[in-house]
């Protein structure tokens, strides 16, 4: 029977890995500088769509942890995104009209390039509004984790989105490029997670958080789930299945202790409930390009007109990766 | 006098360079063995980079695999270099390509110099040594291990095993008695030269060729047939954790590195720019003649290890989801769960409150919604007070209500009316005390004024669950601190079980219960449950109340406090 089900994953997980080949076709080059990804650089993979007034501070965020290339998918953004990151030394970029839904929400094409390029490196898979915050990232570059991993042979790292709001109505205060989205959307719930396991795939789900508290509330089993493993030494038979919340082989998905230790882990702040989220949302409800015919995002509107404050007298302020290390939503683990 | 270092390197070269230049330079040898798995374009970039220095040299090469006896062999050929080529050599240093040398030169040529015939080699007896991983600690000198442990691990343990199962032992050479310890050590140079000319060293050699890690053997026990003076203790501060892997430096440990007044530690980071710029800097040499002291690195490593396997008591989180049992504390602190009390007491949490320093909610597993003290509609942590939230995952939220209020003791009612699905998880919890008054559910019934069919099957189907939890909590998985009385028991004597159960819950409060909570007015309690023996169910768990002789209402009736002699 335990073969069996094994065997029945690994046809999945091909079938996962034949899908993107045979989607290759709908990402068209833009700027191709991968001749320039030297062995051991730390490679981020992202799909995105619109997200100009964003890129800048995502980049150099990024560059700041240590990334060396970024590998990424442009889908018919027209804001000018695309000639901005067509402009910068270190992306490479693709460009692609087709259906973002068909694409299984950019993971096809995202699980492409790193079979293509990602191979034998550590990968970063985020999304714009994704902050990657991890052990000591205020001293340590992101190097000196995946060296760490690597002594321990750990191939996968997990980071639980955490989603950041303002306090006050979200499009209050409207952002700026450049600016770090985490001065204005500075506030998070420390503690109303809930997790379960994923038996098929051996990977935790974890729900809660603000929109689990105010979209949800009703109905927490649609809640978004929260679970992610960005950070991945990848290789080229490896697949995402769901977004970066889970993939195969399942081994990757075990970045848990089940004997009461701590294994390490980080966070992605989530920078999501920033302005201007309900033109945002409008467009995206037009579109009807997400997850499950897009009921957070229908949720989201119906929520959105009525102006929310997702701050409450209990949430904490962000100040930094300790913090959030005490609070027990990530942890260093045995790292020293 | 002073001292020679060897360097054994495999990977950051450039990294090893820069620290055989710093010893180099402060006038101490160096023999530089480096791997012979480098390719030889990295090998001779860093020959060149050192050509300059007359008194760094490069030894012998060996394909060096851990836990073999090439480490070993590379060690013997540099030392015999070192002790040839560097006469004024009396203490010879073993280390590796990413140690980084803490303390000037002069220091250690000084500490070294007050002890001349002193050797510094852990070397520790099989039979006291806690470190070994995978517990082969006196086998590795019994057993054969021509396999490699990294690469034909499979073939490794088969082996490992089958020699066990037919018993087969190697014999010891005469004389040795084996001993491990770290493998960076620092020999005098008569010690060293002993064990290289050893008349029966090719007989040694031979013997240690199938010992498994050699390295951490070989010398550790050669050295205890010559040494006159061995202090047990590597001057290299090195550090290993629980599966063997040395904790490795970064730049923010500067300044605790800085004040282990260590001389040599291992392992750098070799990005770790700030550390070799800040030690490989030169430095006024400073008369200081400290010992080094590493326990606040110790701590901190042993602290981390701590952390990776045992976790914190009272966590879920996304790298710490325990199986059942194995949670090593299921709460994160003690807390109380008050069963009939709310029914049978007007107000009772706000007078409890009053008694004890700690939080005292509703019924946070309410039917309706959550009840947080206050009644508050978010409590720390942000948790909602949505019934539909909490029935989610009810265990997640009690684990997550007790973890966000660290430092602060949670109380809360507890009714058969509320969500059961925790009853098992408190149960076995021993941070839980539960006390429970049966059958006080009764007395909201009592007071209704509901159809008195409704009322039977409410009580019947109260009583049912009742009697399901009371069997959970006489189990014998039982953790918890639990007290259980009946309804009738209980108003007999109120004071001194709740004394009992506030006591427990803050113990250094030394203040009496100076008024007891208001109790319900129960007058022709005994007549109702009469009425529903009489409809034919038959109330169990409240206890004995006979019909006409009513409980004696206390104060209420006569509106001021019950006072306690």
């Amino acid at each position: 029977m335990r073969i069996w089900k094994s065997y029945r994953l690994r046809l999945k997980r091909k079938r996962y890995l034949a899908r993107a080949f045979r989607k290759r076709r709908e990402l068209k080059v833009v700027a191709n500088r991968t001749d320039q990804i030297k062995p051991g650089d730390v490679l981020l993979f992202a799909t995105l769509r619109n997200e100009r007034v964003r890129l800048p501070y995502f980049l150099r965020y990024y560059r700041n942890l240590g990334i060396r290339h970024f590998l990424i998918v442009d889908n018919g953004s027209d804001d000018g995104g695309l000639e901005y990151l067509c402009d910068q030394k270190d992306v490479s970029l693709w460009g692609t009209q087709a259906s973002y839904k068909k694409s299984r929400f950019g993971m096809d094409w995202i699980n492409w390039l790193l079979l293509r390029h990602g191979h034998g490196h550590w990968t970063l898979t985020v999304d714009p509004d994704e902050f990657f915050v991890y052990p000591f990232c205020d001293t340590r570059p992101i190097r000196a984790l995946t060296d760490w991993l690597d002594t321990y042979e750990i191939q996968s790292f997990p980071a639980m989105l955490l989603d950041m709001y303002p306090k006050g109505p979200i499009d209050a205060v409207p952002y700026t490029e450049g600016q770090n989205p985490f001065d204005i959307a500075c506030w998070f719930d420390s503690g109303n997670y809930t997790i379960s396991k994923n038996k098929q795939f051996q990977n935790l789900w974890i729900q809660g958080g603000p929109r689990a508290r105010t979209f949800f509330a009703d109905n927490p089993r649609d809640a978004p789930s929260l679970n992610k493993i960005p950070l991945v030494k990848w290789h080229r038979s490896y697949a995402y299945i769901s977004s970066t919340h889970m993939m195969l082989p399942r081994s990757l998905n075990m970045t848990y202790d089940e004997l009461g230790g701590e294994k390490s882990s980080g966070c992605l702040l989530h920078a999501k409930f920033l302005s201007p989220l309900t033109a945002k949302v409008e467009e995206e409800l037009q579109r009807q390009q997400h997850f499950a015919e897009s009921r957070e995002y229908k949720a989201y509107s119906d929520a959105l007109s009525s102006e929310p404050d997702l701050w409450c007298k209990w949430s904490e302020k962000y100040i930094n990766w300790r913090q959030l290390e005490i609070l027990g939503l990530m942890s260093k683990g045995n790292w020293a | 006098m002073t001292v020679g270092f060897i360097m054994m390197c495999h990977t950051a070269l450039d990294r090893a360079a820069q620290v055989a230049r710093h010893w180099a330079k402060s006038g101490a040898p160096v023999v530089i063995h480096v791997d012979r798995r480098v390719g030889q374009h990295d090998y001779t970039a860093m020959n060149r980079a050192l050509a300059d220095l007359e008194n760094v040299s490069f030894s012998r090469r060996f394909k060096c695999e851990w836990g073999t006896f090439s480490l070993v062999e590379a060690a013997q050929v540099a030392s015999e270099q070192m002790l040839e080529q560097h006469a004024s050599v009396r203490h010879v240093f073993l280390a590796s390509g990413s140690c980084l040398p803490l303390r000037p030169v002069k220091e250690l040529v000084d500490y070294l110099d007050a002890r001349p015939y002193t050797d510094f080699i852990e070397s520790v007896t099989t039979a006291d040594v806690t470190w070994t991983v995978g517990g082969m600690d006196f086998e590795r000198f019994t057993l054969r291990f021509p396999f490699s442990w990294k690469r034909q691990r499979g073939m490794f343990d088969r082996y490992v095993a089958l020699q066990r199962r037919l018993g087969l032992k190697r014999k010891i050479p005469d004389g040795l008695v084996p001993h491990l310890g770290s493998q960076w050590w620092c020999l005098t140079r008569q010690t060293l030269s002993a064990i290289l000319q050893d008349p029966d060293r090719a007989g040694y050699d031979k013997y240690f060729r199938r010992v498994w890690i050699p390295d951490e053997s070989y010398f550790q026990t050669l050295a205890r047939l010559y040494a006159t003076s061995i202090e047990s203790r590597s001057l290299t501060l090195s550090k290993f954790d629980f599966q063997g892997k040395p904790h490795i430096f970064y730049d923010d440990h500067l300044q605790l590195l800085r004040r282990s007044d260590c001389f040599v530690a291992r392992k750098i980071w070799p990005q770790a720019n700030r550390l070799y710029q800040a030690f490989l800097a030169p430095r006024s040499e400073g008369e200081t003649q400290s010992e080094p002291n590493p326990t606040k690195i110790d701590r901190l490593f042993s602290k981390a290890v701590e952390r990776r396997l045992k976790g914190r008591p009272g966590l879920f989180m996304q790298s710490r989801y325990p199986l059942q049992d194995r949670e090593n504390g299921k709460t994160s602190a003690p807390y109380s769960i008050f069963q009939g009390f709310s029914d049978l007491f007007e107000n009772f949490d706000g007078w409890l409150a009053k008694y004890v320093g700690a939080r005292v909610h509703g019924h946070l597993f309410g039917p309706m919604r959550t009840e947080f003290s206050g009644g508050e509609t978010v409590f720390s942590g942000c948790l909602s007070d949505s019934a539909a939230l909490r029935d989610y995952n009810p265990r997640a939220f009690l684990t997550s209500l007790i973890w966000n209020s660290r430092g602060e003791r949670q109380c809360f009612m507890f009714s058969p009316r509320d969500t059961q699905a925790i009853n098992w998880f408190t149960a076995t919890d021993p941070n839980a005390q539960i006390s429970v008054i049966s059958g006080a559910w009764a007395v909201p019934l009592f007071r209704s004024t509901q159809n008195f069919s409704i009322l039977r099957r409410e009580a019947a189907r109260l009583q049912q669950i009742e009697t399901d939890h009371l069997a959970i909590l006489r189990s014998m998985y039982v953790k918890a601190r639990v007290r259980i009385w009946t309804m009738a028991d209980f108003i007999e004597n109120p004071m001194e079980p709740l004394q009992t159960i506030i006591d427990e819950i803050s113990p250094r409060a030394t203040r009496r219960l100076a008024e007891a909570p208001r109790m319900v007015d129960l007058t022709g309690f005994g007549q109702f449950l009469q009425n529903l023996k009489n409809q034919g169910m038959l109330p169990r768990l409240m206890g004995d109340f006979p019909v006409g002789d009513d409980p004696r209402p206390n104060s209420s009736r006569r509106g001021r406090p019950y006072l306690v002699k």
